[in-house]
């Protein structure tokens, strides 16, 4: 067992256990932690796999912005283990039977690939040189089209997130 | 054993299926929100350990675009979150169900 060996274990250790501590914990603000220090330990294992650029990605946008907007909503709204809203044991016990029967199906489905082998030498494909070369060249008209999903999904948010007063100025016209 | 592709395999769908148990037995909406991400990024990890199996640098893009599609996805949901949160003062989807009345 090598090094790479050790260090997918304890990241996979780490990075189960923080899920589970996400749908467990009561307090939303711990799963919102619990999902920070998830996502940390699967940057650990791009950068294992040689995806340096999309680990730098993952934590700037993942534990950096989204996880922030996350916390800030749920610290704007106050909500705490108190006033969690709890689902029933039953319901809950048929949701762990459902996403366990879900893992058993594609486990049984997937035991019999070939396992490919992992090279554990160090390759250059995933730093930003190369993804900058083929994200410009051969994917260049979805990232142009993802421009305009981020302009949509902004105006969106705005049209969604303000007030609407709008509709009582038309009424009272 | 050294690691392969099946550890891979395992791996993610553990944390596709913590995700989609976590979206079943919460009510919160943030929280079944924060399991979509949670799925999102199993899915992501198994792209990119494809990637490196193959040497090839088209799934680390897919990535990069699935990163996009969720930052998106999540400033429209949030906003949504908070309106419900404007209108019913409670986070709980439960209370959803008035919407077919």
């Amino acid at each position: 067992m090598d090094i790479y060996d050790m260090l997918f274990w304890i990241l996979s250790a780490i990075a189960v256990s923080c899920a589970l501590g996400v749908i467990l914990s009561r307090n939303p603000v711990t799963s919102v932690m619990f999902l920070i220090l998830t996502f940390f330990a699967i940057s650990g294992h791009y950068i294992l796999m040689n995806a340096q650029f999309l680990a730098i990605v993952n934590i700037i946008v993942y534990a950096g912005a989204i996880m922030v907007l996350f916390l800030f909503v749920i610290m704007l709204m106050n909500l705490n283990a108190d006033v969690e809203p709890q689902k029933g044991q039953l319901v809950q016990l048929a949701g762990v039977i459902s996403g366990g029967v879900l893992f058993l199906v594609v486990l049984a489905a997937i035991k019999t690939a070939a396992p490919q082998p992992i090279e554990k030498t160090s390759t250059d494909i995933g730093l930003i040189t190369n993804l900058g070369k083929v994200l410009f060249t051969k994917y260049v008209l979805p990232f142009e089209i993802s421009s305009v999903l981020f302009l949509s999904a902004m105006i969106g948010a705005v049209v969604i997130g303000k007030k609407e007063e709008i509709p009582n100025i038309q009424r009272g016209e | 054993m050294p690691v392969n592709s099946t550890h891979y395999l395992f791996l993610s769908l553990l944390l596709f299926s913590i995700g989609i148990m976590g979206a079943l037995m919460r009510r919160n909406a943030i929280i079944i929100f924060m399991c979509i991400e949670l799925m999102l990024n199993a899915v992501n990890l198994l792209l990119v350990a494809f990637s490196k199996i193959y040497a090839d640098a088209d799934a680390q893009l897919f990535v990069f675009f699935i990163m996009v599609v969720a930052a998106a996805e999540v400033a429209v949901g949030l906003a949504i979150i908070v309106m419900m949160y404007r209108k019913v003062h409670s986070v709980d989807i439960n209370i959803l169900n008035r919407l077919k009345h």
